[in-house]
């Protein structure tokens, strides 16, 4: 899926969940963009880096049971969307939990693992997944 | 701008058609809406296709001069062009041609729907559907396109207290439509419990709540419609078209429960005709997933945003109920050859206001609204069709 230098590119906010702030209304993006959509023009060089803290909570989620060839190792995966703290949305996996203990309103914590590997080349692709906070 | 009317409608038979071409599909639906509207092919202006990916289904690009040509329009070298937003590609391409007829470009202007999807594997369609969605924010992650429709029906469910056994109206009400159309895919009705205890796709979406992957095509022929009658007695009128976009991920949207594309192209095609939702009587909406069809309902307006479930399954959108929607069975059980799907709905469309659905005839059809989607609601296309 995708050639090698467009999955590089995207690395750092998916090593680092690392969107950006916009100093004019406040509201947080991710993945990164250039311009506010609420606020246009007056947003220009006003888009600050921002990390987000990797902490959320299910806002939904499914079993994923067809799957795209180069997750077919994984499946029956568990893909959600997770709501973080800082109000945007992420879609990723799930880990580290039976499909039956997930619920939205769970809260969960961004980690580290490997995506999948690219075709035949067979590099490996890493970004975030998320796992159960212990209450 | 111009009135616009279609004088000529056309399609083939929806499903795995082993032994057509794409050429050969999207000539039968283009000759069938030439026939119907009885003009020759030399007084055809320009051709417009949708078609979402004959680049990865067929490795063939370029497919509007390959249309063109075949179908023998070749002579006069008129314009022909490919129109893509996945989902949406049909109706896009209508509504470019639309345009180009009402601002007085053209006057003669057929427009096809086409899409051959079964010549390549089910793990290979997942991923071409993929491409709908953001590549590098969703896909990536493990995201198919039914699983980002299957977290908004879990969503739907948590807000809104629907059940899976609500849901289940839906396909249900499609297949028996589908039944009385013989373009149709699935002509056999099914069961709630067929759609319940079916192997899941990504849950709680099981294999009857989605649109099957289907061959196919459909076209329709446009003129002004000062010439229409010239053509035909029962020219239908494209009141109002309207087409609006938003984010293309999922999860960036102010609710993923509310496709706002619709909304936006919905309340500008009615403007546009000067109607109110109350007045459309027949209606196909985008059931590519179960939900789809629910959202859709409240989307453009026919019931307020968490009742759509509830609606659907009191039987209020079989034929018969307050609204009519999906006659000719939908994505779901017509089939979805995905290029062709907008143009399809079309053409159920002018065959309800001419009163040619047969079994299936909405009784006294005047008004009708056809909407279509791309992805998961990135791109959204209505289009307002009356009786002239
Ligand atoms: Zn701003």
């Amino acid at each position: 899926m995708g050639s090698i230098p467009r999955f590089w590119r995207e690395n750092p906010s998916r090593y680092n969940l690392v969107g950006v702030k916009c100093d004019n209304c406040g509201r947080v993006f991710f993945p990164p963009r250039d311009i506010c959509p609420v606020c246009h023009r007056e947003s220009i060089g006003k888009m600050k880096r921002l990390e987000l803290s990797g902490k959320g909570s299910v806002y939904s989620y499914t079993l994923v049971q067809d799957a795209h060839p180069q997750f077919e190792m994984l499946k029956p995966y568990i893909l959600a969307m997770v709501e973080m703290d800082e109000g945007v949305k992420i879609t990723s996996q799930i880990i580290d939990v039976k499909p039956e203990d997930v619920h939205i309103g769970m809260k969960v914590e961004a980690v580290m693992r490997k995506l999948g590997a690219e075709g035949n080349s067979g590099i490996l692709h890493y970004g975030y997944k998320f796992r159960p906070v212990k209450e | 701008m111009r009135d616009v009317a279609i004088i000529g409608i056309g399609d083939t038979k929806f499903g795995e058609l082993w032994d057509s071409s794409l050429r050969r599909i999207g000539i039968e639906a283009g000759i069938a809406a030439i026939n119907d509207a009885g003009i020759s092919g030399d007084e055809v202006d320009a051709l417009y296709v949708g078609n979402m990916s004959a680049g990865r289904f067929i490795e063939q690009e370029h497919v509007a001069a390959l249309i063109a040509d075949y179908a023998g329009l070749t002579k006069n070298h008129i314009p022909a062009t490919r129109v893509e937003a996945s989902g949406a590609s049909g109706a896009l391409a209508l509504r470019e041609g639309y345009l180009s007829v009402a601002s007085g470009e053209y006057d003669i202007v057929v427009i096809g729907g086409a899409e051959k999807m079964t010549d390549v594997g089910d793990e290979d369609i997942t991923n071409i559907q993929a491409a709908a969605m953001d590549q590098e924010w969703e896909s990536v992650f493990g995201a198919t396109l039914p699983s980002l429709y299957a977290m908004m029906s879990r969503r739907y469910m948590h807000e809104y207290g629907a059940t899976r056994e609500q849901f289940t109206s839906v396909p249900v009400k499609n297949h028996a439509n589908a039944a009385k159309n013989p373009k149709a895919q699935y002509r056999r009705a099914i069961k709630p419990e067929t759609v319940l205890n079916a192997t899941m796709v990504a849950d709680p979406l099981g294999m009857f709540d989605c649109a099957p992957n289907s061959d196919g095509a459909a076209a329709v022929v446009l003129a002004p419609m000062e010439i229409a009658k010239k053509y035909t007695d029962t020219p239908v009128r494209i009141a109002g078209s309207g087409q609006a976009s938003a984010s293309l991920a999922l999860h960036q949207r102010r609710d993923i429960l509310t496709m706002d594309a619709t909304v936006y192209a919905a309340r500008k095609a009615l403007k546009q005709a000067g109607r109110d939702v109350g007045d459309i009587q027949v209606a196909e909406l985008n059931d590519n997933y179960t939900i789809s069809e629910i959202l859709a309902l409240e989307d453009i307006g026919f019931v307020e945003k968490g009742k759509g479930a509830e609606f659907s399954s009191s039987g209020q959108t079989e034929i018969g109920g307050k609204i009519a929607v999906n006659t000719s069975g939908g994505l779901k059980a017509r089939g979805n050859p995905i290029g062709a799907t907008g143009i399809a709905q079309a053409v159920e469309i002018v065959r309800q206001l001419r009163g040619e659905a047969g079994e299936r005839q909405v009784d006294g059809a005047r008004i009708g609204l056809t909407h279509n989607v791309g992805g998961t609601g990135a791109t959204a296309i209505v289009h307002i069709l009356e009786v002239a």
